[in-house]
This record gives structure tokens, C-alpha cells and sequence, in this order.
């Protein structure tokens, strides 16, 4: 059976998987985003904490994915939670990162003229501070985006959602007529999901990013 | 929040008194306090500037009557209201704050920068639009124009006018500046001040300016405060006052070299004089011209665009000599001043140009008359009269103070 072939007969499979896979790597994007982002928030003025939160998470980053759900799923079962917990926390890096480095990089000048006419706190972090580092925090979503991408094919190994499982059947069955076709299958979606997310994000930095700071 | 939240002068004057009262500094770990019990009251609707050497502490001063810099000790008062302890937030939406580099936030069109004030006010919608036209004209700029421009998009100068009118635009009685000028060329410099001065003249604020720069200091105050280190004030009076009777010799050693030419500072355009000159438009017809070059009686004529800006010269012969072309004809007009411009700049005007007289613009850079140096130089004989006749029974003293 040829590849094509192949994709014809299992392509209702196949959508169903992708759909899945892109539906768990968003969902972990938004909840990374948010988490990284208030992390950046609450670490940025310190210069201990701020290396202590970027720390933290690149250490996150070095435990093997196929480790890191090895290890969660005698905590939480196996399925979507080892899944999303995992995917979240390596989705968190980049984020902090990026954000933390965004928001440090606001001109001091410019908080303090948002302060002396009488912006509060709040206010300065939501009109002045968050616009201005919004697009390097923009980039590490994307970045997060691509990585979990990769990252979320290993979630098959727990019974997660997603292209991994195509990946993983072919892998268990070498030799069979049908295993390259399906690892092929599952690695070029992933390539594609990938590159259409990143499509997406220009899309999104065109929509959000203000004119006024637009390279 | 009431329009006229901000606390109003009896004086009559939109501005408010400003006291500061035993006001001082402390840094935690630093040798001696940076601001060391610095008492000083400024009345409403004064321009009073703060002028001293780099880390002398002026620039902390200013802050701490905004608060951005909370003080280790003593009080400020307000129109007599103390706001020491009152919430900083509050205190900063009555008080206009314009920085060094415009502060301008990149990622807001000009009007979105213009109306964060009034729109943390409260203020209704209608009236902020309202609001920002009247501030955009107010500065200078025109508003179809530059309303819904970025700051990037904006020169240095027309930068730093948004965050003037962005400081105004609540209408506080109060405006404090820190260094605001500092960061822009020489000549948009001075417009910009000549600007201030014109605001000053229609809004009498109380204006509290910071600047290392003395001859800014002439030029801007009611009143100069010539700090020392640690903001302990060595003369507080009129520019005049202290050109001519420095306190002391760091007084006079700031003061520099040249004070009797800094006096050229002290009087303004407006004040010398302005005469008339015969003026034709582009788009008159060239006899027209003609004849009232030759009818005048004069040598030259001002040739003004269609907005009524002074364009060129047009002497007797140039109208020949270029083919009759009104584009060419003539001399272009390279630099004008406004009726705020001091004796010093207009003279340096004139004397640039060589032919001796410079055009005077209005608020829109529209003509508004000529100034020569004839005009100038009686202008100067006056000053030097009124001072002999004013110095004469105290020259010694006075001579004393003045630098070598």
C-alpha cells in the first residue's frame, strides 16, 4: 500500500488525530501563557526571583518528556491530565523567559512617566508595561507553540489524544506492511500543524501587536 | 471625580502655591541625605526653575512634590492643602509632569497619549475628543494632522510639545518639568522654550522647572533657585536679581562667564517693539508686486505662502534679475522668531542673517511684523541706562560679585 493510498483509506483516522492533537497544544499554550506570564509578573522587579523563575523552568525543560509522563502517571492517571500537565510545564520556559525579558526591557522612562501622571500600578502594568513587552512575549508563545508540537506526540505513551498514537503504532509494529506509513503519517501532520500554527501567530502579531511598536 | 478637582489659587491665578517645608532626602546606606532640608515657597501662577549643578539633587526635589520620590522628612503643601500623606495616584492626576524625552508611550496615537489623563479622570467622551483638539492647537500642532499619529512618527520637538500637552491636558494647576528640553537640538530648543513662554503667558500655571542649564533658567523663570549639593538653596530671586547681584561665588562661578550678555535674556521680543513691513502673497499677481515694492518706500519686501508664513525677501531688481518668478526671487527666509523669543535670540537672528532685521511669527509660525537691529540696539542702550542709573551708589558691592 502506497503512502498515498494509505492516507486515502485512514484519513477520517488521521483528522480526528490531528484535530485532537492541535486542540491539547493550544489549550496548553493558553494555560502556559497565562501561568508564564503572571510567573513574569510577579518575578520581574527582582533580580533573584526573576533568575530564580527562569531557572526553574529550564530545569523543567531538561527532564526527558518520555520521563516527565513516566513519572506523572502513577500521580494522575493515564489519558489527558499526564498529557496537559506536561505539556504545560514545558510550555512555560519560553514564556517566562520572554516575558520576564519584555518586561524588563520597558524604558524606565516610561514607567515613571506613567506613574507621575498618575497611572496606578495595575494600570501601568495593563496600558503601558504588558503592550510594550507583548511582542518578545508574543515570540515565546510561539516558540512554546512549535516545541509542544513535538512534545505532545510522546503523550500517546500514556494513552493521551493526538498524532503520537500513529506514531506509536507504527513504531510497535516494524515491519509490518503499514509502519512506516504510519510513522510518516503522524510526523508530517505534526510538521504541518506546526507550520500552520506559526501562520497563525504572524496573523495574531499583526492583529495585536499596536502600530506604533510594529518593526 | 468633580472637572476642577485640582485645588484653585485665591490669587485669581489658574495655578496653586507650592510650599515646601523642611523637605529632605535620605537614602538608605548613602553618606548624607541627597535633598537636605530644602524650605521654599512658590506663589501661584509662577514659573520658578530649579538650576544647579548635575547630581545636586534638583532633580529629586522636583519628584518629591509628585511623589515620585516619597521624602524622608517634612511637608509639601499644596494651595496649603498637605499632601504628604494623601494617596500619590490622586495627587499625580492633579499635577502635570513633562520629562525629559518627551515620555510619550510608543504603543498610543497622539490622542490616545493626550487623553489618558482626562479619561482616568472620568472625564465624558465628547469632552475628552474636545479636549485633545484644544491641546493639539494649544501646542501648536495641527490636529487633522497629527491626531492619529504614533510617536515615532514625530520629530524630536513635536514630541516633546504632545508631552507638554499631555501634561496640560487635565488642566492642573500645577505642572512640574524635568529637564524637558535635554534631549533636543539647540534651535528646536529654543522654539520649544519660546512655546513655554506663550503657554505660560495664556494659562498662568504654576510651573516648577528643573534644569542644569542657566541660560534656560534666565530665559524660562519668574523666579531661578540656584541649588548647591544636596539641594541647599544658594540665592533664590528674579534672573535679573541674580545676574546682577549674585549671593556668592558659586552663585556667580554658575552663573559663568557673560552675565551682562545674559541679560539680553530678560527681554522679550513683544517688549522691544515690533515694526511693520510691506508683505505680498504668492498668489498675487506680479505687478501687483512690483508696485508695492516700489511704493513702499522700503527695500525689501516679505513674500508670505498661502498660510500667511513669511517665504522671502524680495529686494528691488530681484523680481527682474530671476525672471519674474516669485519661487525664486529674491532671499529664503531662514530663520524667524516668535514675540516670546528674547533680545538674545532675536540678535542672534539678525546678526545670522546680515541684512539686519528677522521676521516675527505668530502661534501657527504665521507673519506677525519685523524686528532690526536699530530696534535692538536702542532696546540694549535702555538696559545699559537703567543700570548705571540703578548700580551707581552701590558699584563696589556689585563688582565685586561679578566673575572676572
Amino acid at each position: 500500500m502506497s503512502f498515498w493510498e494509505y492516507l486515502a483509506g485512514r484519513h477520517q483516522q488521521l483528522l480526528t488525530d490531528a484535530w485532537q492533537h492541535a486542540g491539547a497544544v493550544l489549550q496548553c499554550v493558553v494555560v502556559a501563557t497565562v501561568l508564564g506570564v503572571l510567573i513574569a509578573i510577579a518575578t520581574y522587579r527582582s533580580a533573584w526571583a526573576g533568575s530564580l523563575a527562569t531557572t526553574a523552568t529550564a530545569t523543567l525543560l531538561t527532564v526527558p518528556s518520555l520521563a516527565m509522563i513516566g513519572l506523572l502517571i502513577p500521580v494522575v492517571g493515564l489519558g489527558v491530565p499526564p498529557t496537559v500537565i506536561a505539556l504545560t510545564l514545558y510550555g512555560l520556559l519560553p514564556v517566562v523567559r520572554n516575558a520576564i525579558v519584555g518586561l524588563r526591557g520597558v524604558d524606565p522612562a516610561l514607567v515613571d512617566a506613567a506613574k507621575g501622571i498618575g497611572m496606578s500600578r495595575p494600570a501601568r502594568l495593563l496600558r503601558v508595561e504588558l503592550p510594550l513587552a507583548w511582542p518578545p512575549i508574543l515570540t515565546g508563545i510561539r516558540v512554546s507553540t512549535q516545541m509542544l508540537m513535538g512534545i505532545a506526540a510522546i503523550a500517546a505513551y500514556a494513552s493521551g489524544p493526538g498524532l503520537g498514537n500513529e506514531i506509536f503504532r507504527g513504531i510497535a509494529s516494524l515491519g509490518s506492511a503499514n509502519a512506516l506509513n504510519q510513522v510518516l503519517a503522524g510526523t508530517l501532520g505534526i510538521v504541518l500543524l506546526a507550520l500552520l500554527f506559526d501562520a497563525g501567530y504572524v496573523l495574531v502579531g499583526r492583529l495585536t501587536i499596536p502600530r506604533g511598536i510594529r518593526v | 471625580m468633580s472637572e476642577s478637582a485640582g485645588p484653585r489659587g485665591s490669587s485669581g491665578s489658574p495655578g496653586a502655591t507650592i510650599a515646601l517645608e523642611n523637605l529632605s532626602k535620605r537614602y538608605p546606606g548613602g553618606a548624607g541625605p541627597s535633598v537636605d532640608d530644602v524650605t521654599l515657597e512658590i506663589r501661584a501662577g509662577e514659573t520658578v526653575v530649579l538650576v544647579g549643578p548635575s547630581g545636586c539633587g534638583k532633580s529629586t526635589t522636583l519628584k518629591m512634590i509628585n511623589r515620585l520620590i516619597e521624602p524622608s522628612g517634612g511637608r509639601i503643601r499644596i494651595d496649603g492643602e498637605d499632601v504628604t500623606g494623601i494617596d500619590p495616584v490622586k495627587l499625580r492626576r492633579n499635577v502635570g509632569y513633562a520629562i525629559q524625552s518627551s515620555g510619550l508611550f510608543p504603543h498610543m496615537t497622539v490622542a490616545q497619549n493626550i487623553a489618558l489623563v482626562p479619561r482616568m479622570l472620568g472625564w465624558p467622551r465628547t469632552r475628552i475628543r474636545e479636549r485633545v483638539e484644544e491641546m493639539l492647537d494649544l501646542v501648536g500642532l495641527d490636529p487633522r494632522e497629527f491626531h492619529d499619529r504614533y510617536p515615532r512618527r514625530l520629530s524630536g520637538g513635536q514630541q516633546q510639545r504632545v508631552g507638554v500637552a499631555r501634561a496640560l491636558a487635565a488642566d492642573p494647576p500645577v505642572l512640574l518639568m524635568d529637564e524637558p528640553f535635554g534631549a533636543v537640538d539647540p534651535i528646536t530648543r529654543d522654539h520649544l522654550q519660546d512655546e513655554l513662554l506663550r503657554l505660560q503667558h495664556e494659562l498662568r500655571r504654576t510651573i516648577v522647572f528643573v534644569t542644569h542649564d542657566f541660560d534656560e533658567a534666565i530665559k524660562l523663570a519668574d523666579r531661578i533657585v540656584v541649588l548647591r549639593e544636596r539641594s541647599r538653596i544658594a540665592q533664590f530671586d528674579t534672573p535679573e536679581a541674580i545676574l546682577t547681584h549674585p549671593a556668592d561665588d558659586f552663585v556667580s562661578e554658575f552663573v559663568g562667564a557673560g552675565a551682562a550678555l545674559k541679560r539680553l535674556h530678560l527681554t522679550r521680543v513683544r517688549d522691544v517693539g515690533i515694526t511693520e513691513c510691506p508683505t505680498v502673497s504668492v498668489d498675487d499677481p506680479l505687478p501687483y508686486v512690483c508696485d508695492r515694492l516700489h511704493g513702499s518706500g522700503r527695500d525689501e519686501i516679505l513674500l508670505l505662502d498661502r498660510r500667511g508664513r513669511p517665504r522671502r525677501w524680495l529686494r528691488r531688481g530681484d523680481l527682474t534679475r530671476d525672471g519674474g518668478s516669485l519661487d525664486r526671487a529674491g532671499t529664503p527666509v531662514t530663520d524667524t522668531v516668535t514675540r516670546d523669543a528674547t533680545l538674545r535670540d532675536a540678535l542672534e537672528a539678525v546678526l545670522t542673517d546680515g541684512s539686519g532685521r528677522v521676521a516675527v511669527t505668530g502661534r501657527h509660525g504665521e507673519y506677525a511684523g519685523v524686528v532690526d537691529v536699530e530696534t535692538l540696539m536702542r532696546s540694549v542702550h535702555t538696559l545699559l541706562e537703567a543700570d548705571r542709573a540703578r548700580t551707581r551708589p552701590e558699584r563696589e558691592a556689585v563688582g565685586e560679585g561679578w566673575p572676572a
